[in-house]
């Protein structure tokens, strides 16, 4: 039997307050994919900490930068793939301090990556230099 | 469309009750962190972050409970976490919160952990 594979996107400008559009965004996805709602709560939280990290690191102030999220849905996986055009990143620099490090030099960043990576199955980066930055995660929709 | 954030303070004797309302996102964590260095710029180092309404966190509402906590404790206070629905005690608990941070039931628990800081847990 062919696989079924669904694909949707949004696109939203570069600012904080369009995360909330975005988790509903991700949410009618993992519903629709028939994943539990705890499930659901993680591709909500992990897609919002990626587009967070777009739009407060990557583009920064460029606020007229749109931010995408494509989502597919197949008989085994929800992919999401954030994806920019601001300044990239090298995930081998993110730092691997521990929170207790983080907590006694007053950090109020450095746990989104970690996040992602504990909620999704996979975390993927890739960055195309001068074209985008892509960020693709998935949740599989069975464990074996 | 799920956005709002709202901080409504108390107090206990000298203890500050915050009690978080609606979605603390990289959006709204801004809101929150002015509260926070208001109450220790202020001198209120005995705080509460009551969480019962607090339906959604996201690292960036995590952060500001992160970056404040040793100096508060320094001053001789704490930032005690109470009242978290499963779904945001999730998250917490995911980057490993609960070691740092006091998080117990009701609001209750975390005054008597002031008044009584020998017999905490």
């Amino acid at each position: 039997m062919p696989s079924i594979e669904r694909t949707f996107s949004l696109q939203v400008p570069s600012n904080t307050e369009n995360l909330a559009m975005i988790r509903d965004f991700v949410n009618g996805i993992g519903t629709r994919a028939g994943l539990p709602a705890a499930d659901v709560a993680k591709i909500e939280l992990a897609v919002d900490e990626a587009c967070a990290n777009v739009i407060e690191h990557a583009y920064g102030p460029e606020v007229t930068k749109e931010v995408t999220v494509k989502a597919t849905i197949d008989e085994e996986t929800v992919q999401i793939e954030v994806v920019d055009t601001g300044k990239g990143f090298d995930p081998g620099l993110i730092s691997q301090k521990n929170l207790e490090q983080l907590v006694a030099e007053r950090k109020n960043g450095g746990l989104g990556m970690r996040l992602m990576k504990t909620l999704m199955d996979e975390v993927h980066y890739e960055v195309i230099p001068g074209q985008k930055n892509e960020l693709r995660m998935v949740k599989r929709l069975k464990k074996w | 469309m799920a956005t709002n954030f709202t901080v409504q303070r108390s107090t206990t004797g000298n203890i500050v009750v915050l009690a978080l309302n609606g979605f603390l996102d990289a959006h709204t964590a801004p809101e929150f962190e002015k509260v926070v260095q208001q109450e220790f710029d202020g001198g209120n180092v005995r705080l509460i972050a009551d969480c019962g309404e607090l339906t959604y966190i996201s690292s960036a509402g995590l952060g500001v409970f992160m970056s404040f906590i040793e100096d508060i404790r320094e001053a001789g206070g704490d930032l005690k976490i109470c009242n978290l629905a499963p779904k945001v005690a999730q998250v917490f608990e995911i980057l490993g919160f609960d070691s740092i941070f006091e998080m117990v039931p009701a609001v209750a628990d975390a005054v008597k952990g002031f008044e009584n800081p020998a017999k905490e847990v």
